[in-house]
């Protein structure tokens, strides 16, 4: 379980986030929505330690990953799966290479056992006979599933997901979605989704935050959106047609 | 002030960059890499740049000093310190502070931009230190090594401009090499390629660093690494030069 409690986050004069409290389940598929720039991937980007916040606190469970140290915050981060919103594959290395990637670096396990590893999270996402091809030579939906192998090569507690969803057609959306949904049960794992993508949110989300220009409006369960009151929210669906 | 600044966030990226290595296994490849890169990547250019430098250099001075009273051998012995002495360190270095320079600052800021630095940091990695490390020490074994190859081709098309053009005969510029030779030149020589290199690697290293934005600030950074490094080799030169050569 991941929560953030009253964190804020400003650059120069400008607030991004106001005082954001929330709860994210593990075993569950959380969502944090809103509009472009309201703030959702600064919040992100804080959550995993890129950004400073400027005050509060993000407890990973009992600690409090603001007040840890660079080396402390880098063995939570080993506990961290991320799939960035442009794969961020590392394009000089291949498929196989960049899945095997943080298996080298933090595991003693042997070649032969990397390879059967990252073969198993190639196959989870069901991608066969990619090994040896480089990122520039698979298509956007194949670079996310890979992201999400790499993401997923070290047993991750907690998956971050940030758009996963955008630049794709509607139908490898939703074996995407389908793959992070499935992954998150079959691993227990605590994950959070940053989407403007309603689809994805009335088929997967299960617990939902929307945040509207930095400030959190409304958390909750799916099925309370409609009836949840919140008029910017309810803006925000209307303008998604649902 | 924003020189200042400047030499502030360079010194806060240098103190970042150096802590040991995540896996000595994964840094050893790395390096290797980056040490085919660096080094054999550049042995054309440095080739032919040397080669011409010291052959212009010895047609020059063979120019400049056409006069009876002047022994020929002299022209050997000038080529022989204007080439170790700076050629050879100081315009190869600025030579691959263009080729080298670019290519690492683009690199980085690329994976920058792409947020594939991102995505080592949230793995755990200290990314300054995976990316940056390993070019510096490749930078720091493979470029003296370009010097000294450097300083052999100098003199070599020294030799054979002097003896095709007719300017010199061969005899007399290897008199000439030889005549009052200082070893402490060569040593010069390698204490200006080893800061030479650390500045070509770590500074176009920190400008790919900080590299924010898309692809034309990728290209910005890139310009910016080649000028700040010949900026640095040039304002060291003459430190170096200060240091050591007075007498």
């Amino acid at each position: 379980m991941i929560k953030l409690n009253h964190i804020n986050k400003g650059f120069g004069e400008k607030k991004v986030l106001t005082d954001i409290s929330a709860t994210f389940h593990q075993g569950k598929c959380n969502f944090v929505i809103g509009a472009s720039g309201s703030g959702k991937s600064v919040l992100m980007k804080c959550m995993v330690g890129l950004i400073e916040v400027d005050s509060g606190a993000i407890q990973y469970g009992d600690k409090d990953f603001v007040s840890l140290g660079y080396e402390q915050k880098k063995e939570i981060r080993k506990e961290i799966g991320m799939l960035f919103q442009g794969t961020a594959l590392f394009d000089s290395l291949n498929v196989e290479d960049n899945v095997a990637f943080p298996l080298r670096m933090f595991t003693k396990l042997t070649p032969a056992e990397i390879i059967e590893r990252v073969n198993f999270c190639l196959k989870r996402v069901s991608l066969d006979n990619v090994n040896k091809l480089f990122p520039s030579a698979i298509s956007g939906g194949m670079k996310k599933r890979v992201g999400i192998a790499r993401a997923i090569a070290l047993n991750p507690k907690y998956l971050f997901c940030d758009e996963p969803n955008s630049g794709l057609d509607p139908l490898t959306s939703r074996v995407i979605d389908e793959l992070i949904m499935e992954i998150t049960k079959e691993y227990n794992i605590t994950t959070i989704i940053n989407t403007h993508d309603m689809k994805s949110l009335f088929e997967m989300g299960e617990n939902i935050v929307f945040i509207y220009k930095g400030l959190k409006e409304w958390e909750g369960k799916r099925e309370d959106i409609r009836s949840s009151g919140n008029e910017q929210l309810l803006k925000f669906m209307k303008a998604s047609e649902f | 002030m924003k020189f200042f600044e400047f030499i502030g966030q360079y010194v806060l990226f240098l103190r970042g960059l150096f802590s040991r290595p995540e896996k000595f296994r994964v840094f050893k490849k790395q390096l290797l890499l980056e040490m085919e890169n660096i080094g054999l990547g550049s042995f054309g250019i440095v080739s032919l740049i040397s080669t011409f430098t010291g052959a212009v250099s010895t047609i020059q001075i063979g120019y400049q000093l056409v006069s009876g009273l002047v022994p020929e051998y002299l022209i050997g012995r000038i080529v022989r310190d204007s080439n170790i002495l700076e050629f050879s360190p100081t315009v190869t270095c600025l030579v691959l502070a263009g080729k080298v320079g670019s290519s690492i600052a683009s690199e980085i800021g690329t994976m920058k931009v792409t947020e594939q630095v991102d995505a080592l940091e949230i793995m755990g990695v200290n990314s300054a230190n995976y990316l940056v490390l390993p070019k510096i020490f490749a930078g720091l074994f493979t470029i003296p090594l370009l010097v000294i190859y450097a300083m052999f081709l100098s003199l070599l098309g020294g030799a054979l401009s002097g003896s095709l053009s007719g300017i010199i005969n061969l005899d007399f510029f290897v008199k000439g090499l030889r005549a009052d030779f200082i070893p402490f030149s060569v040593t010069f020589s390698m204490i200006k390629a080893f800061t030479f290199a650390f500045i070509i690697t770590s500074v176009s290293s920190f400008h790919g660093y900080k590299t924010e934005g898309g692809a034309l600030e990728v290209g910005q950074s890139s310009t910016k690494a080649v000028v700040y490094s010949c900026m640095g080799i040039i304002f060291f030169d003459y430190i170096i030069s200060e240091l050591f050569l007075k007498r």
